[in-house]
């Protein structure tokens, strides 16, 4: 009986998937917050075939199409810089692939190499509503890596990828620098020899690349022999890659947008933590910033950390996101969604919190035609929350990407 | 704002504020009136007035006589909560043992703190008042932690709490799990950690039976012996051990020692309280747990579970919450009574684990921890709901003097960060990949 009963509800499943696509959801919100105009209260988003087909107020639904429904509707949520996927939760050397250290400059490591579908912390972001990751190599040394976008589910690097080659992570500052118990390596000792290093390499991918130019315009030339290091800077250079320059000091910053001009590259600060003393400097670089996570704590480069910096560059103009940066500890990563809500107390207003964890991020991260926001054409990726989406004591009580619901914990 | 006296300026009227203080009769009494009052001893009262006279409070109530003589604050729609506790920190440069062998219960954090360490400026930002200063967990007895207050003070001694006979007040703390394994003289494996502890625990059961057998005849005292003078404490139950313990069956093999021993303790950290949540309430031991943002960042806590708060509620074991500092930090130490309602605990018991449950775990419990009258006036006035991100720590007062006060622009600087603001913030207790939480 049992057995028939089971064999019942699978037939009835499957009827309905014949008649609506398997990615189709309606999304009920008391309070639907879009990232694209103002709140939409008692909001539907109709998601078909895994993108958002409409958004409005009390819109009709297809009878039989899957609805659910939350207090507070927001966008998928946007980590707009993290290392979870490469530096796993156990925190042992296995699963630890943020950061080589053999050299200080390896701008051909790619993220998609190592990044870790199944590594329980993209699970834990998952189901606290965040659906896009920015990630890949951390900071550490001068040139560590690429990063990638990734969605938070896929069980191939290939299945959860949105773009393979983001951008080209730097450091400056003393993380970039040997540590004393490095002794195999002399360099970079000092701030002036971390500049060299980072200048000398852009100058070799411009050699590198009038090489390359000038065999293709000349058949009596010959083009360099392929080097992944330097082809990797090319991407730099030619504003495929941009750098994601983690600064935290206002020297460091300042060398930062110095290199930018330098080069004409396109840069985007990352962490930043003195940004408010150059304000001026960083509006007029036009340079973003994904500001460090508001729980950072106030030591080395990050002493003079404030809980302000994030508000008063976004009063300035300047395009700011959230991160949840790279942890070496515990916590082993942190959350956009509390790195955003703990700007609100001190001032934050809170579409521009929300903004920079959603459609903000996504425009740094130049993904802003695809996620972002709850507009028709965009993916269907949606986070749910029972209360004030910022609250400690709300809870994250749905995640939707692509139109499945991949969690629906309560978290 | 600062925890020792501000400059040549303001010192004489310091000196002058604090022997009025000192004399009682000369301060006036203060009356905070309007506020929503948590007492915590019980319910909420709207409206209530808080009567405080020197460094004690006097009244709390609906219904309370103000003095003719008293000065009274409104603080209508404000949030008055005691001082909150904070059961395991690491500010003021911290440090017990060195690394010369796994057990050092002579080794005081009392000969360490630098009270001019801008940590105890951030606890009072975040409305804390108390706090239990533990040395770190890379030892299995890492020496003997300091329960400090956050008045004014130059000096340990000045802001440290004093037991009935005296001396300055503390625990002991412990550790057990993979953080004390290192190279020998450290223990390999958790059964050398144990047998290590219990043959420690012996000599001092024999060390106390000598002076017992002694009896006053300075011919027959054993010589004295600073770490056995301080695990006699431990076993005599004037020092309780704060035990800094992960994984399930390292909880259990605290409570088999305890049980041997009969220490009193209090278990820390806990990360898999949830496995054995009714061996810890049948054990009546309590627990002193962290909120983080996510699991793991070490192989002990792959297990940890955000619901061990309301899981030792529900079982019937008392729960308080700590920092850790630098793990979380003081400023926002509201925030884990929040993340642990979000987890499941009532919002009763959370704001118990923040107050009065820390209290108990520090036998402090007459002194502070709730609003009665008696107590000491160390209390925090908040700008709304304890619980909400939008609520921020307006004043903190300790023993009748306000320590953090928002609108200076000091103490603002403090609260929200800024250059320079929090430097030199000394040495810190860095958490190394090894040792720590």
């Amino acid at each position: 009986m049992k057995f028939l009963s089971t064999l019942l509800l699978t037939v009835l499943a499957a009827t309905l998937n014949a008649t609506t696509f398997a990615d189709d959801i309606a999304v009920k919100g008391n309070m639907v917050y879009t990232s694209a105009g103002e709140p939409i209260e008692n909001g539907v988003v109709i998601i078909r075939d895994g993108k958002i087909a409409a958004v409005g107020q009390d819109l009709d639904i297809t009878e039989g199409m899957e609805t659910i429904s939350a207090n507070v509707v927001t966008p998928g949520l946007i980590d707009a810089h993290t290392v979870v996927g490469m530096a796993g939760y156990l925190n042992q050397q296995h699963d630890q692939d943020q950061l080589e250290t053999s050299a200080a400059i390896q701008p051909e490591l790619r993220a998609i190499d190592a990044y870790n579908t199944r590594e329980p912390l993209v699970e834990w972001l998952r189901k606290h509503g965040v659906t896009t990751i920015h990630t890949g190599h951390g900071p550490g040394e001068i040139i560590s890596g690429q990063t990638m976008i990734a969605k938070t589910v896929g069980d191939t690097v290939a299945e959860a990828t949105i773009n393979s080659q983001t951008m080209m992570a730097a450091t400056l500052g003393d993380s970039a620098l040997v540590s004393g118990s490095d002794k195999k390596r002399k360099s970079p000792g000092t701030k002036g020899k971390v500049a060299a290093m980072f200048r000398n390499q852009l100058i070799a991918a411009k050699n590198y690349s009038a090489k390359i130019e000038a065999a293709e315009d000349d058949d009596d030339k010959e083009a360099p022999p392929r080097d992944l290091k330097l082809e990797a800077m090319v991407s730099v250079l030619n504003g495929d890659m941009p750098l994601l320059i983690t600064a935290n000091r206002h020297n460091d910053i300042m060398t930062a947008l110095r290199i930018a001009k330098e080069f004409d590259i396109k840069v985007i600060l990352d962490s930043a933590s003195e940004a408010y003393l150059l304000i001026d400097e960083i509006k007029a670089a036009g340079v973003p910033v994904v500001i460090h996570p508001q729980m950072s704590r106030p030591v080395s480069d990050k002493e003079n950390v404030t809980y302000t910096t994030a508000q008063k560059l976004i009063e300035a103009g300047i395009p700011v996101a959230f991160q949840s940066g790279y942890e070496s500890y515990v916590p082993k990563t942190r959350v956009v969604l509390f790195e955003a809500a703990m700007t609100l107390p001190y001032g934050m207003d809170y579409q521009d919190a929300l903004n920079a964890i959603t459609i903000n991020a996504a425009k740094i991260l130049g993904i802003d035609d695809q996620v972002g926001s709850i507009e028709v054409g965009k993916d269907g990726d949606l986070a749910l929350f029972d209360g004030d989406l910022f609250e400690w004591t709300s809870h994250v009580v749905g995640t939707v990407i692509g139109g499945e619901v991949v969690s629906d914990s309560v978290k | 704002m600062n925890i020792v006296s501000r400059g040549d300026s303001h010192s004489l009227q310091v000196l002058f504020v604090a022997s009025c203080l000192s004399f009682g009769s000369f301060a006036k009494p203060v009356a905070f009136t309007g506020a929503t009052i948590m007492p915590i001893s019980g319910e909420p009262i709207e409206n209530g007035t808080l009567l405080i006279d020197g460094k004690s409070i006097k009244a709390v109530g609906a219904k309370v006589r103000i003095p003719r003589d008293a000065e009274t604050i409104d603080v209508s729609g404000k949030v008055i909560l005691p001082g909150l506790v904070d059961t395991h920190s690491h500010v003021g440069e911290t440090s017990g043992a060195d690394w010369s062998g796994p057990i050092q219960p002579e080794a005081r954090v009392l000969d360490s703190i630098n009270v001019r360490n801008a940590g105890f400026k951030r606890a009072l930002a975040g409305g804390i008042t108390t706090i239990n200063l533990m040395s770190g967990s890379g030892h299995l007895m890492s020496g003997q932690t300091i329960y400090v207050k956050l008045r004014e003070g130059n000096s340990i001694e000045a802001i440290a709490y004093k037991r009935e006979d005296g001396e300055v007040d503390g625990g002991m703390k412990m550790a057990n799990g993979t953080n004390s394994r290192r190279d020998s003289p450290f223990p390999g494996t958790r059964a050398k950690s144990a047998s290590l502890v219990r043959q420690k625990y012996i000599a001092a059961q024999e060390y106390r039976n000598k002076i017992e057998r002694a009896d006053g005849d300075p011919e027959k005292m054993p010589e004295r012996d600073l770490t056995m003078e301080a695990l006699i404490e431990v076993l005599e139950g004037k020092r309780i051990v704060h035990f800094h313990t992960h994984r399930h069956d390292d909880i259990l093999t605290v409570l088999r020692l305890q049980e041997e021993f009969g220490f009193r303790v209090v278990l820390h950290h806990v990360s898999e309280a949830h496995r054995v949540a009714n061996e810890i309430a049948a054990a009546n031991v309590p627990s002193s747990i962290i909120m983080l943002d996510s699991p793991g960042g070490k192989l002990e806590e792959q297990y940890v579970d955000i619901q061990n708060a309301p899981v030792l509620e529900k079982a019937g074991a008392k729960v308080a919450l700590h920092t850790d500092d630098w793990i979380t930090e003081s400023r926002h130490f509201l925030r884990s009574a929040g993340l642990a309602v979000r987890a499941g605990m009532s919002r009763e018991e959370a704001l118990k684990a923040m107050t009065i449950n820390g209290a108990e775990m520090l036998d402090l419990e007459d002194r502070i921890g709730t609003l009665e009258k008696g107590k000491d006036a160390d209390f925090v006035i908040l700008s709304g709901d304890p619980l909400s991100v939008y609520t921020r720590v307006e004043q903190t007062w300790v023993e009748g003097e306000k320590r953090f006060n928002l609108n200076d622009p000091d103490d603002l600087a403090v609260a929200e960060g800024g250059f320079g603001v929090l430097v030199p913030t000394g040495r810190g207790h860095a958490h190394g990949m090894e040792e720590g939480h």
